[in-house]
């Protein structure tokens, strides 16, 4: 049947996650570190909304581009954290998470052939998502030297003619790296010397511990090239929900929402009615997931030195991007040697490009008990693999 | 705020070696923490938190709404302090509103519990009247939830 396969799909490789998957699902009491969304259950009173809602008999499509209260919602929450100030009438779209909306953007932005930066490691989609809209995926090395935060001049190294896209995702799933207000500064007056749309996906910025979150869209010339994308699944929680959202300049959250009308219709109106709750009363626990994530974040990085990994202490989000040179194993045979040997998951950093190599995500969205017993359990595994350092040789 | 006690309201549930790490200080600091609170009165101690349900013991539970005579000097402290020394008053509250005291009362039986109400409370002096509420079940207990699932069996082992 492989005949029938479009070759740009036929040609796309299966996430590395998916085979490691496949392997940890099958065994038993294993600590996975390799679960990239929140332990928490979602806030209560925002399942109850859910709830609510359903009772109500909210079981209808909404307009194309989400429920208005929800983008009203969201042009207030966005102004009062981000400073940029978005039309709930056309400059916001709500989409089946955050996902979606970076596939309507791609699709609405690329012609075969555009070229498309974007940071590596990086979320396992973006490269696929690019390719699946016929566009050519170019990475741009992040390093563990500098907390992995993206460098205007590796972005001007990758640059290239045809390039139309700028990608970023701060804080960075896998690595947790940020990006200084100096640092992203530079990388929006590139982008207006170049003339690149910036796609920002900010899934994670709610979730930052030692600076606060700057948005790219803020500066000079930005708004009217940014798409602006971010969603519920993370400071609230939400993953299951499948809801997100992009606010952009209006022509071109017009074209994505053509391909949203015809492809989704609208996202489900039972998650946007979780929504617009998590919005309007959420703060609070976003801020009591956020100490706790911090908390945790600062006892999986002192571990994992202490256990003999190299580990920056990551900006945002909630992974740990070690690596794991000094055992002197590649990612994967680490991963599957930390499996077998040890019982505990963390995804190879190839998994998130080649950049990776060398580097493992374990992420910290785990209660302290399994995180201390995780982090035991490595520096077991370190010690037993790490080799002795050889006497030098006279 | 001191770190342990910040670990305590979070009611994360840890023993003292796990603070120790969470919180980054040997576990002799986190003793030493727990010791300055229970100085200053802030940590009173430690109780589990009981399902006695599952386990078939009999055991009965009531409110007790009190109310009582204020007095010249000392408002309600002297009686609440009174009758929180019964052993069978597991909490005492002063409250706003209709009645004075809030008590939580155990016994292994309903008619002991009765029979401290009847003997021991109502019959104090300043005690005016009394109105007592058995528990038949409880849905949740210092946070927890009764019919509690376990959370990490809903999440995917990996995901991306």
């Amino acid at each position: 049947m492989k005949r029938f396969i479009a070759r740009h799909v036929g040609t796309l490789p299966k996430s590395g996650i998916r085979d490691f998957f496949e392997i940890v699902s099958k065994m038993k009491d294993v600590i996975s570190l390799g679960i990239g969304e929140p332990d928490f259950d979602t806030p209560w009173h925002i399942r109850e909304a859910a709830i609510y809602a359903l009772e109500k008999g909210k079981t209808h499509y909404t307009s194309n581009l989400g429920l208005v209260e929800l983008r009203r919602a969201i042009s207030t929450y966005v102004e009062a954290h981000y400073g940029v100030s978005y039309r709930p009438d056309d400059e916001i779209i709500v989409t089946v998470g955050v996902s979606e909306a970076i596939d309507l953007a791609l699709r609405a932005l690329l012609n075969p052939g555009d070229k498309v930066l974007y940071h590596q490691p990086c979320y396992v989609s973006y490269n696929p998502s690019v390719a699946l809209a016929h566009g050519v995926a170019i990475p741009v090395p992040t390093r563990a030297g500098d907390g992995f935060a993206l460098n205007v001049a590796d972005i001007e190294k990758a640059w290239q003619p045809g390039c139309k896209v700028l990608m970023i995702n701060l804080p960075c799933n896998p690595t947790g790296g940020t990006c200084d207000r100096a640092r992203l500064e530079k990388i929006a007056r590139f982008a207006v010397e170049k003339d690149l749309i910036v796609l920002s996906d900010e899934i994670y910025s709610e979730l930052v511990y030692d600076n606060v979150h700057t948005s790219i869209s803020v500066y000079p010339g930005m708004k009217e090239r940014t798409i602006f994308l971010h969603g519920f699944s993370k400071a609230f929680a939400m993953t299951g929900f499948r809801i997100g959202y992009a606010c952009g300049p209006a022509e071109l959250i017009d074209a994505m929402m053509k391909i949203h009308q015809y492809s989704m219709l609208c996202a489900p109106i039972l998650a946007q009615e979780a929504a617009v709750e998590a919005l309007t009363r959420g703060e609070d626990s976003v801020k009591k997931m956020r100490e706790q994530y911090h908390r945790r974040r600062d006892l999986v990085v002192r571990r994992l030195n202490e256990g003999g990994l190299d580990c920056h202490a990551p900006g945002g989000a909630f992974y740990v991007f070690p690596s794991v040179a000094a055992t002197g194993l590649g990612d994967r045979d680490f991963a599957y040697g930390l499996l077998k040997a040890q019982s505990v998951a963390v995804v190879p950093g190839t998994a998130f490009g080649a950049n990776g190599e060398g580097f493992v995500r374990a992420s910290f969205a785990t209660g302290y008990d399994q995180l201390v017993e995780a982090c035991d359990r490595i520096e077991r595994f370190v010690n037993a693999t790490t080799p002795c350092s050889a006497p030098s040789s006279s | 705020m001191n770190p342990v006690l910040k670990l305590l309201i979070d009611g994360s549930h840890l023993t003292t070696a796990q603070m120790a790490q969470v919180a980054g200080m040997p576990e002799s600091e986190v003793n030493k923490h727990l010791e300055q609170l229970k100085k200053d009165r802030i940590f009173l101690g430690w109780r589990p938190v009981l399902d006695l349900s599952r386990e078939s013991v009999a055991a009965v539970r009531a409110v007790i709404e009190v109310k009582i005579t204020p007095e010249r000097g000392g408002g309600f402290n002297r009686l609440a302090e009174r009758l929180s020394k019964f052993d069978e008053v597991e909490s005492c509250y002063l409250m706003s509103g209709a009645y004075d005291l809030l008590i939580f009362v155990n016994g292994p039986s309903l008619q002991k519990v009765a029979g401290f109400v009847s003997e021991k409370l109502s019959t104090l002096e300043g005690v005016l009247s009394t109105s007592t509420h058995f528990m038949l079940r409880s849905y949740k207990e210092g946070s927890f939830l009764i019919e509690h699932s376990s959370m990490e069996t809903d999440r995917l082992k990996v995901s991306p």
